[in-house]
């Protein structure tokens, strides 16, 4: 019976559940849904982690490869998110070129990458004008349940966290770069920058970490993406109902405890990696 | 046959050139509107802050194609065209971010299975370019007729590293200025309809940006008023 009230009246089924402060799979408003990081694990990557947020899955991949640094910023190096968000993770999106969704989060990844400076692009530049680091990104949603954002800031975070780079070295009589496989090094992350996303409901009630389906009966969304020192690197707020200054203020005090859970979370999962 | 209105309006608080210094506080580059200057859309509108122009037009409510439609309400549309060059990953976010905007205000309920297409080309951008994108369609939707639940203006600000606050950038201060956030504000209660930033800052300094725009959206809600009562006054 329940079943047959959802299908034909998905939010009054909702709004029941929000008059009781708690939703359909048992979470409070502000409550995450369990969170498990899994790094390294493709061999052929640089720098790799698997992040589920719940049922929602992505997986991210990190190739380093040379490329000429940019004329306007000869000693740094490039960094290059791309979200892939294929037929596979849900039944909205077909194949072909990126959708609307898909450019929308790698433009927000990309934002992110650069508003936190969450790696000093001059650490890239292996030689100034002709030779630097491109970081190819590769950000793939295996199972897509909502809250694809915050999923995807923190696999980013955990792989390049997990990337090594070989050194370089120019040889002078070649001008050709030599590259040693035996001694690499992992990059200097400078900001852990941690995305938290609500979704707004019926103008008023903000709740943590949508599913697919509150976020599409929602009537708004909002990610705030935090550092460690409570800095914001991105308030992120594509239209939707309106929010006054204090609703804003409940989302940052979230977002807060939410940057000192994941970062306790990848404090746990690096020290317990074994050392290549 | 309306011809074209056109009203101007210099909001300045303190007195100055419109390319001299500006100081902190509320104070906005020149603005200028003008309606109805496409035949063929249903409404169009110009918007200038300044140098940074874009030009809106509006076709709407007509029909959808099946795949696009929903059942209850209006399917909107919005498609950015960059000055120079194809539409990028950029545009798509800020189109995306465009439609949500329009979509929270626009009361699509009242013509369902029809689709409203807004149209934006930058004519010139010299800073605070979301925002001005914003408030022409704006100005495109209204003079479309399209019926909202609010009217709603874009405020650009720009956070200098010693944390002073300068509203409406040119290209040349957002590019020194540490963070630079724009903000979409609705004319009802001055709620906070869509936001995005750039840069690293504090929460206090979000607030302190959120209020300072608030503010400002006032004038810019005045402006829409004056130039709308100045247009149906003489026709």
């Amino acid at each position: 019976m329940a079943a047959g009230f959802k299908t034909v009246e998905p939010l009054e089924y909702y709004r029941r559940f929000l008059k009781e402060n708690c939703r359909p799979d048992g979470r409070e408003l502000g409550e995450f849904r369990t969170t498990t990081v899994n790094v390294g694990s493709i061999g052929t990557a640089d720098g790799s982690s698997l992040v589920k947020l719940g049922n929602t899955t992505v997986i991210c991949g990190i190739k380093a490869e040379f490329g000429a640094p940019p004329t306007d910023a000869p000693d740094k190096g490039y960094v290059v998110p791309n979200v892939d968000l294929s037929p596979l993770c849900s039944w909205r999106f077909r194949s072909g070129p990126p959708g609307e969704e898909a450019q929308v989060a790698s433009q927000f990844i990309a934002d992110v990458i650069e508003n936190s400076q969450i790696i000093n692009k001059e650490d890239l530049c292996i030689s100034s004008g002709k030779l630097a680091w491109v970081l190819y990104c590769d950000l793939i949603c295996l199972n897509h349940d909502g809250n694809i954002l915050d999923a995807c800031t923190f696999a980013l975070l955990a792989a390049l966290k997990n990337v090594q780079l070989p050194e370089v070295t120019i040889n002078e009589e070649t001008a050709l770069a030599e590259v040693n496989l035996k001694k690499k090094s992992y990059l200097n992350i400078r900001t852990h920058p941690v995305a938290t996303s609500f979704a707004v409901f019926d103008d008023t009630l903000l709740i943590v970490d949508p599913t697919e389906e509150e976020e599409h009966l929602a009537t708004g969304t909002l990610t705030v993406v935090m550092d460690e020192e409570g800095r914001l690197c991105c308030l992120h707020k594509p239209g939707g109902s309106g929010l006054t200054g204090s609703k804003l203020q409940d989302c940052m005090s979230r977002a807060v405890t939410r940057h000192r859970e994941v970062k306790q979370l990848m404090d746990e999962v690096f020290k317990s990696m074994k050392p290549k | 046959m309306e011809g074209a209105m056109q009203t101007e309006s210099k909001i300045r608080v303190d007195s100055g050139t419109e390319h001299g210094p500006r100081g902190p506080g509320c104070s906005l580059r020149h603005f200028a509107c003008e309606q109805n200057l496409l035949s063929r859309p249903d409404g169009s509108a110009s918007f200038l802050q300044g140098d940074t122009s874009v030009l809106a037009g509006v076709y709407g409510p007509a029909e959808v194609k099946v795949s696009k439609e929903i059942f209850n309400k209006a399917t909107l549309e919005v498609i950015l065209r960059p000055k120079t060059g194809l539409p990028g990953v950029a545009e798509k976010s800020r189109e995306r971010l465009i439609r949500n905007t329009c979509e929270a205000v626009v009361l699509g309920a009242l013509h369902p299975r029809t689709s409203i297409t807004v149209v934006l080309q930058v004519v010139s951008d010299a800073g605070s370019l979301l925002a001005c994108c914003l408030n022409a369609a704006c100005m495109a939707l209204v003079d479309a007729g399209v019926p909202m639940r609010a009217l709603f203006c874009g405020v650009t600000c720009a956070l200098h590293s010693d944390g002073t606050l300068m509203l409406d950038p040119t290209a040349k201060q957002e590019k020194e200025a540490r963070a630079v956030l724009t903000f979409a504000l609705d004319s009802v209660e001055r709620k906070l309809l869509m936001s995005t930033t750039k840069g690293l800052y504090s929460d206090a300094e979000l607030q302190q940006c959120l209020a300072a725009a608030q503010t400002a959206s006032t004038h810019v809600f005045r402006f829409y008023r004056e130039s709308l009562q100045r247009r149906y006054s003489k026709s």
